[in-house]
């Protein structure tokens, strides 16, 4: 965290190989009854600070439960996870709870937005925890908006919205708290190929402004969307390839 | 990093919002609840109500006295005589109101006259009674004088020789004024009118009767005592002064007195409010429970619908307390309008009856904010299990399912 600080202090530009997180020899492995399925093996991973990275595999390969280490949602069994240069794998749920919702946005596949309410209470629900005051959140929800290009929908509920705006909605709420890393699972696995592109796009640009994206997608031509593509295959890393 | 935390007025708004967004089924939860409140609030206001009227179609005067009496038993034992202190053994008591004491005097075959100062060949003799009286006698029978005054402690004291005389006595004497001090003779004893009574509530027969100070009674015809003691006592304190007078008046042997106190108002209430009450309140403590039952389901069931929710709420930074708290004050709240709902009908049922009985409605004060509380501390109790359901549901579970 001291790390982060100084430079937010310093208002500089993160270093552009500072890496956001780093993954060293972890495994996850789920007791299915008495016998233990490994879900997860020996997985080094890096990430730098404003990269874009894919994750690729079949289904069953892997892809939800890494995002869910990475996410601080699940614990691997085994290794090590260093999250902005702290280590988290071990850390009380308690900081892990605070380090999610400060420092990490989430996008799913079924955009987990609460249909009930307003497109505007979706974004500053995000901001509920973290200490953000009401008016702050306001602005910052519309600055988010903004950003996804759904200005215009901000009073309306989210039942009323079509797929590819809630995903925005969805979108613009992983980042309005400023994380440093925002994890997309299948973020266009229930979108058409029209909206996917431009939902595809909305990612493009917010690379473009820095942001760091770990994106999975069992989809090939949206992986290349990325800078960085890894490949997972039965729980295994199997290879990375550059753009 | 610090710890994420969650303010007051952000649950408060949640919790709101999610009640809000399901405000039918939010309603019909409460039902319960507002039946079981309700019948409380009706059953302890009907209560009361009925309790009030069994008061106010009592007697107050006769709930209000208590007189002891020295009349000797039929076994014939000599009667006790009070002591000449009786006004004040007994004004001391608490719930005492006022004290006076009574009895005969015996003035043997005297008449009683009265002289017209413009015709004092004008003069008829007549066969009064005569009773003897202290001071404090007239507020004892609620008693109030037509004009001129009771005697006070001083004529009791110096044995003055005045009287009082009771309307009947008055117009037989032809009597009608006090001002120019009129006199009237018992036998040929002259005594100065100092008032004449317009009516008492109790002991009718002063109204016929001419009425003179104790003392002076005891000086010209050897008045040997009172005979009855009448006491005026606070509502409900019948019981208690009716067993403390006795002794207060003879501690030696409180029972050579007759005691008639009055009907207990106090019993007959409670037995009115608890045959009402018990019956009702079960009642309405069956429909409370079945209403926390029906909170605790519905929260539940709410809380599976809301798993996806949950899960969400995780991500961004929620902790297992935020989220007990949240679906905790749900429930609470749908106690608390339960309680708010179920209180007005209930109070809408009381008001209703009285009006079709033309009673009086009567509604212990705190009903209006108990109910509500009770509502409230229904719906926490039954908030308890499925919130720390939610809380215990690990984000990435809660993840797996969609919102
Ligand atoms: N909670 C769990 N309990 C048991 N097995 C699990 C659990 N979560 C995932 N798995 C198993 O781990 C493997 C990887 O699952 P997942 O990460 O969801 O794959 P993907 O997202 O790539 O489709 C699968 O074989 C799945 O059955
Ligand atoms: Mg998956």
């Amino acid at each position: 965290m001291a790390g982060t600080t100084l430079l937010q202090a310093t208002g500089l530009r993160p270093a552009p190989l500072s890496p956001v997180l780093h993954l060293s020899g972890i495994g996850r492995t789920f007791l299915s009854g008495d016998t233990e399925v490994p879900a997860l093996t020996d997985i080094d991973l890096t990430v730098t600070r404003g990269e874009y990275v894919s994750v690729v595999g079949p289904s069953g390969s892997g892809k939800s439960t890494l995002l869910h280490i990475l996410g601080l949602l699940d614990r691997p069994t085994t290794g090590s996870y260093l999250f902005e240069g702290n280590e988290v794998a071990d850390l009380d749920e308690a900081s892990r709870t605070a380090i999610r919702g400060r420092r990490i946005g989430f996008v799913f596949q079924s955009f987990h937005l609460l249909s009930h309410r307003t497109v505007l209470e979706n974004v500053t629900m995000a901001m509920l925890y973290t200490e953000v005051k009401r008016d702050v959140r306001v602005e910052r929800a519309r600055a988010a908006l903004d950003a996804v290009g759904l200005t215009h929908r901000i009073e309306f509920p989210a039942s009323r919205l079509s797929g590819g705006e809630r995903q925005r909605v969805a979108i613009a709420r992983a980042i309005v708290s400023g994380p440093s890393l925002v994890l997309a699972d299948e973020p266009t696995g229930n979108l058409d190929s029209v909206t996917s592109e431009s939902i595809l796009g909305i990612f493009d640009s917010l690379r473009r402004s820095g942001q760091t994206i770990v994106m999975i997608t069992h989809d090939a031509s949206i992986a290349a969307h990325a800078d960085r593509r890894v490949s997972l295959k039965d729980g295994r890393l199997q290879l990375e390839a550059a753009r | 990093m610090k710890p994420t935390s969650m303010q007051w007025r952000d649950l408060v708004s949640e919790s709101v919002a999610g009640l809000a967004s399901r405000p039918l089924r939010t309603l019909l939860t409460v039902l319960g609840t507002v039946l079981g409140i309700a019948a409380l609030v009706s059953t302890v206001g009907i209560a009361q109500t009925a309790g009030n009227r069994i008061i106010g179609t009592f007697d107050a005067l006769q709930a209000t006295s208590v007189v002891v009496t020295n009349e000797s038993s039929w076994s014939g034992d000599a009667a006790v005589a009070f002591p000449s202190d009786s006004e004040d053994r007994l004004i001391r008591l608490n719930g005492v109101e006022a004290v006076g004491t009574l009895g005969s005097v015996n003035v043997g075959s005297d008449l009683v006259s009265a002289v017209k100062l413009d015709d004092p060949l004008g003069r008829y003799e007549f066969q009064i009674s005569v009773l003897a009286a202290s001071p404090g006698l007239l507020d004892a029978v609620k008693g109030e004088l037509r004009m001129g005054r009771w005697f006070d402690v001083g004529h009791e004291e110096r044995a003055d020789d005045v009287v009082i005389l009771g309307p009947g006595a008055a117009s037989q004497l032809n009597i009608f004024r006090v001002d120019q001090q009129p006199v009237v003779f018992i036998g040929d004893k002259p005594f100065v009118v100092m008032g004449i009574i317009r009516d008492v509530d109790r002991q009718p027969q002063l109204l016929d009767a001419v009425i003179m100070p104790e003392a002076t009674a005891r000086k010209h015809y050897g008045y040997a005592g009172a005979t009855t003691v009448q006491i005026d006592v606070s509502l409900g304190a019948g019981d208690l002064i009716a067993e403390q007078a006795p002794v207060a008046l003879n501690p030696n042997d409180p029972t050579v007195y007759r005691v008639q106190k009055p009907p207990s108002v106090d019993s007959l209430r409670n037995r009115v409010e608890g045959e009402i009450n018990s019956l009702f309140i079960i009642l309405g403590g069956v429909s409370l429970l079945v209403g926390a039952i029906g909170i605790a389901n519905v929260t539940l069931v709410s809380v599976l619908e809301r798993v996806g929710e949950i899960g969400l709420r995780r991500a961004f930074g929620a902790r297992r307390r935020h989220i007990a708290g949240q679906f905790l004050l749900e429930s609470t709240t749908m106690g608390i309008i339960g309680g708010i709902i179920g209180a007005t009908i209930g109070i809408l049922v009381v008001v209703g009856l009285s009006a079709i009985r033309q009673w009086t409605p009567v509604l212990a004060p705190w009903i209006p904010f108990g109910a509500p509380l009770l509502g409230a501390v229904t719906g926490l109790l039954a908030g308890v299990f499925p919130s720390l359901r939610a809380a215990s549901l690990e984000p990435v579970e809660a993840l797996r399912s969609g919102t």
